[in-house]
């Protein structure tokens, strides 16, 4: 059964379309939701959870449906949202087991539930201070334990790695990870960044404009593609120039070659120009596509490839 | 020797029970009710209530003293008027926990994780209105208790009198609850910074009363007794009065007393009628703060 369906979902605002006949299903899993700013990522959100009706269109999350089953599925289900929603003067156990409380966790069970979940996200002793003392990555992982204190099916974790460090990001990506291969909870993450998402997701949904872009597994993205990347110590260039003159299609790209594998013979006449000319080969693997490349692939409306694999953000608010 | 060890059992899901709406009503509640004190929040958020509380208390251990002392009855400040004698302490108590309750979690976003999870909206309003109800019914019920048991302890006489009165002052008492929280939670709902909102809601108490209290006062020199009655409409502690008196039985304590069981009728229905818009009003603004 797919965790969320949605059949020619539309969003219209007095001024702008936030989705635009979104039709998607995915699985059970880590589901990585990607797209720019204002691409309709949290209006699909908040559909979702029934809270936002949809102009037209249906969805169900979990089986159930939006439109009728509301509140089964926000008992079910958890939300961290992109912004700040944390009072400063509560200390993050009060906070936390508050809201266990508020998905009808008996006082017992929520206080318990709250201290297991705040120890799963890391924090520790400074769980008993304020929150408006922590740090952006404290934040996060109070917000993010506020998701799962009630055990949710499935949690909807809007930009979880916003503002956060390259240290503090990975730990998030790592804390997504877990959540879904060793809680057994299925997530749907909403990043701008393909990057990041392609570490931990199983599966990728691309909208750009509330349009549906493209909706397929990791793997299906990252596919062996046909290129060697050869490194070498050094002699990179009289490898290059070598493999060049027998008639291999090899350009040069950082300190790395990079050779169009024309068949199973590609492998040996590189390894005899590695011999032959006596270098110290360190390294020679078949590339892997990345997710961004499907930007630079699809014919992008605005124009140019972005360089940086960030989603373009001409569809800001 | 002993040594503990913390295994880390790895992530365990929830079996266990889930309760059902009332429950999360009345988890709600009591999360407000705890709120409009500072409890379960720093030290300095339980100065102002406490204080306040404090306050409230003083004239009537003292009222009660005094009754011991010289046993004149005239010392016991009578039951139902108190909260009106004691308006201006009420106002702040209720200027600066209003905001506690009703712009506080409005302000830090906090208002869509509510509602992301099975809470309803009215629900939601109806516990923030009730707990700050409840916490200006203790507020002004207690004192009024202190002067009546200080007065049974003190051998005031008709003890049956006293105790009609005192109950008549406790219904008084909850009107004035409902009435003046669900103009503070308006009030302070749509200024989201605490500060502003104090003021706010100090503004709006200062100002209808300074009005009213100005056209009274013409309309007294003027002989117009009518006028000063129905005008007491226009400011919260005359309007609840106005029912006490009207309606309670009560000795009035205001300015002026719109006239007849007419008077106490109207009065008492637009108490009503503030209660009733209060709840629409935060409902369409708290349903509103859970989308953004």
């Amino acid at each position: 059964m797919p965790i969320i369906a949605t059949q020619g979902l539309t969003m219209r605002f007095p001024r702008v379309t936030a989705l635009d006949d979104l039709s998607v299903a995915v699985e059970p899993g880590v589901v990585g939701l990607v797209g720019a700013n204002g691409a309709g990522k949290s209006t699909l959100i908040k559909i979702l959870l029934g809270l936002l009706p949809p102009t037209s269109g249906t969805a169900s999350v979990l089986g159930l449906d939006i439109a009728r089953e509301g509140l089964r599925i926000r008992e079910t289900v958890g939300f961290m949202p992109e912004y700040e929603c944390l009072p400063p003067d509560v200390s993050a156990t009060e906070f936390v087991v508050h809201m266990a409380r508020m998905c009808g966790l008996p006082p017992t069970a929520a206080r318990e539930r709250a201290a297991d979940t705040l120890r799963h996200v890391g924090l520790y002793e400074e769980r008993y201070r304020p929150i408006g003392g922590y740090s952006t990555g404290m934040r996060q992982r109070v917000k993010l334990a506020q998701a799962l204190v009630h055990d949710p099916k499935l949690v909807f974790l809007d930009e979880p790695t916003n503002g956060l460090d390259p240290a503090g990001r990975d730990e998030m990506l790592d804390l997504i990870r877990r959540i879904g291969a060793e809680f057994g909870i299925s997530v749907l993450v909403t990043s701008h960044l393909l990057g990041e998402l392609e570490r931990v997701c199983d599966h990728v949904v691309i909208i750009d404009g509330g349009k549906l872009l493209r909706s397929q597994a990791v793997e299906a993205y990252t596919t062996a593609s046909g290129v060697l990347t050869v490194e070498v110590e050094e002699g990179r260039d009289t490898l290059g120039q070598h493999l060049y003159d027998q008639g291999v299609a090899v350009h040069p790209e950082g300190r790395f070659l990079v050779v169009d594998i024309a068949g199973e013979n590609t492998y040996d006449l590189i390894r005899d120009g590695v011999a032959d000319l006596g270098l110290r080969l360190i390294r020679m693997e078949q590339r892997r596509h990345h997710i961004e490349e499907v930007f630079q692939t699809e014919p992008e409306p605005s124009g140019g490839p972005p360089a940086t694999g960030v989603v373009p953000q001409e569809a800001s608010r | 020797m002993s040594t503990s060890t913390i295994h880390d059992i790895g992530y365990r899901h929830y079996e266990g029970r889930r309760s059902g709406r009332a429950y999360v009503l009345r988890s709600l509640y009591v999360h407000n009710l705890r709120a409009a004190f500072g409890l379960g929040r720093p030290a300095r958020a339980k100065i102002m209530p406490f204080l306040v509380a404090a306050l409230m208390l003083l004239p009537a251990i003292g009222s009660v003293a005094a009754f011991a002392v010289t046993d004149q009855e005239d010392a016991l400040i009578r039951y139902a008027s108190y909260a009106n004698i004691m308006q201006v302490i009420v106002a702040i108590f209720l200027a600066t926990q209003a905001p506690v309750l009703a712009s506080r979690e409005i302000r830090f976003h906090v208002i869509p994780l509510y509602f992301s999870r099975p809470v309803g909206h009215l629900d939601f309003v109806l516990a923030k209105a009730a707990a700050l109800a409840t916490a200006l019914f203790a507020l002004m019920a207690v004192p009024v208790t202190v002067l009546y048991i200080g007065g049974l302890v003190a051998k005031a006489p008709d003890s049956g009198e006293q105790l009609l009165r005192y109950l008549g002052a406790l219904v008084g008492c909850v009107l004035y609850a409902l009435v003046l929280s669900a103009i503070g939670m308006v009030v302070a709902a749509f200024t989201p910074r605490r500060g502003f909102g104090v003021a706010a809601v100090i503004a709006v108490f200062m100002l209808s009363t300074a009005f009213v209290g100005a056209v009274q006062g013409i309309a007294e020199a003027n002989t117009n007794f009518t006028l000063q009655g129905w005008i007491g409409l226009g400011t919260p502690f005359n309007l609840v009065d106005i029912v006490q008196v009207r309606l309670l039985g009560a000795r009035s304590s205001s300015p002026g007393i719109a006239p007849g069981v007419a008077g106490g009728v109207v009065a008492l229905a637009e108490c009503a009628v503030i209660v009733v818009g209060s709840v629409a009003v935060l409902y369409r603004r708290f349903r509103k703060a859970g989308l953004s």
